[in-house]
């Protein structure tokens, strides 16, 4: 895991959550935008999937669990997906807030993924 | 226009389709926290189980109430609105009492469960969302089961009256 890397990306997913979240309570329908936002996220998700597989082959070894790493992270690649594909079924203001809440949990996710990765005790 | 078209083909009363609105918020939050219990308790039983069996059994009984609730919650129909009921309900008996004993006898549990402290380790939404939950299925009866005479500010416009 690469500690900067992964903070940018809690930094985008926050960012995605608040601009959806007032673009919901705005009365905005899912947009290019929004909806470009939660796909943004799940790009860097992918990313951050690739950088974990090969880092250990670099030396840096995750010193949590990393069957619970694995499960956040398959958890969080999950959210951006379903709430894009909800987001067209139902085109209100409603769905775009739910695009919100899937990316403010991706960022609570990857940061718990980052602590697994870098100071978990026990 | 297709659009049009499919809105019409469409069960389109408010009232009926409990997943229309700032429902769908409601459900989303359900499944993010559905997600969030199946997977941590996938982790205690797959590694730890043997640690504090009775602790991770109820993780994982919880983590599939919290599933039944989504899908009960986001399903038409008389018989899903008594599966949500049920499993909500179970939820906040659920997140009061070991919320409670979590606090007053913790060397009962002393691995986390989604409920300990009220869900601390989750903000509190499992405290907040059982209460919302019940709140909105009060709302939103069945149609069949709904008297006539009930108001209903949105019938009849379909999901584009949410997005004024």
């Amino acid at each position: 895991m690469i500690e900067w890397f992964t903070w940018v990306q809690v930094g985008v997913a926050v960012a995605a959550g608040v601009l959806c979240l007032a673009s919901g309570f705005a009365g905005r329908v899912p947009s290019d935008l929004t909806n470009g936002a939660l796909a943004l996220v799940e790009v860097l998700l992918i990313v951050q999937l690739v950088v974990a597989i090969l880092a250990p082959a670099f030396g840096n070894e995750p010193t949590g669990s990393p069957l619970e790493f694995y499960t956040y992270l398959v958890g969080a690649l999950l959210l951006p997906p379903a709430a894009i594909f909800w987001s067209l079924l139902e085109r209100s203001r409603w769905s775009t807030v739910v695009l919100g809440v899937a990316a403010l949990a991706v960022a609570v996710m990857v940061y718990r993924m980052l602590q697994i990765w870098t100071v978990q005790q026990a | 226009m297709d659009m049009t078209d499919v809105r019409n083909a469409r069960p389109d009363t408010a009232r009926g389709r409990r997943m229309s609105g700032i429902g769908r918020v409601l459900v989303a939050v359900y499944g993010v926290l559905a997600l969030a219990a199946l997977g941590r308790s996938f982790v205690q039983i797959a590694a730890k189980f043997d640690e504090a069996p009775l602790a991770y059994s109820l993780s994982a009984l919880a983590a599939v109430v919290y599933v039944v609730a989504t899908i009960a919650l986001v399903r038409p129909g008389r018989v899903w609105y008594r599966i949500a009921w049920a499993t909500i309900v179970f939820e906040f008996t659920g997140v009061i009492v070991i919320g409670t004993l979590s606090i007053v006898y913790p060397q009962l549990f002393p691995h986390d469960t989604v409920w300990s402290w009220f869900g601390r380790g989750y903000l509190f939404i499992p405290l907040v969302l059982p209460l919302l939950g019940m709140w909105w299925l009060a709302k939103h009866r069945p149609v069949d089961d709904a008297a006539p005479s009930a108001p209903s500010s949105t019938s009849g416009t379909g999901p584009g009256a949410d997005a004024a």
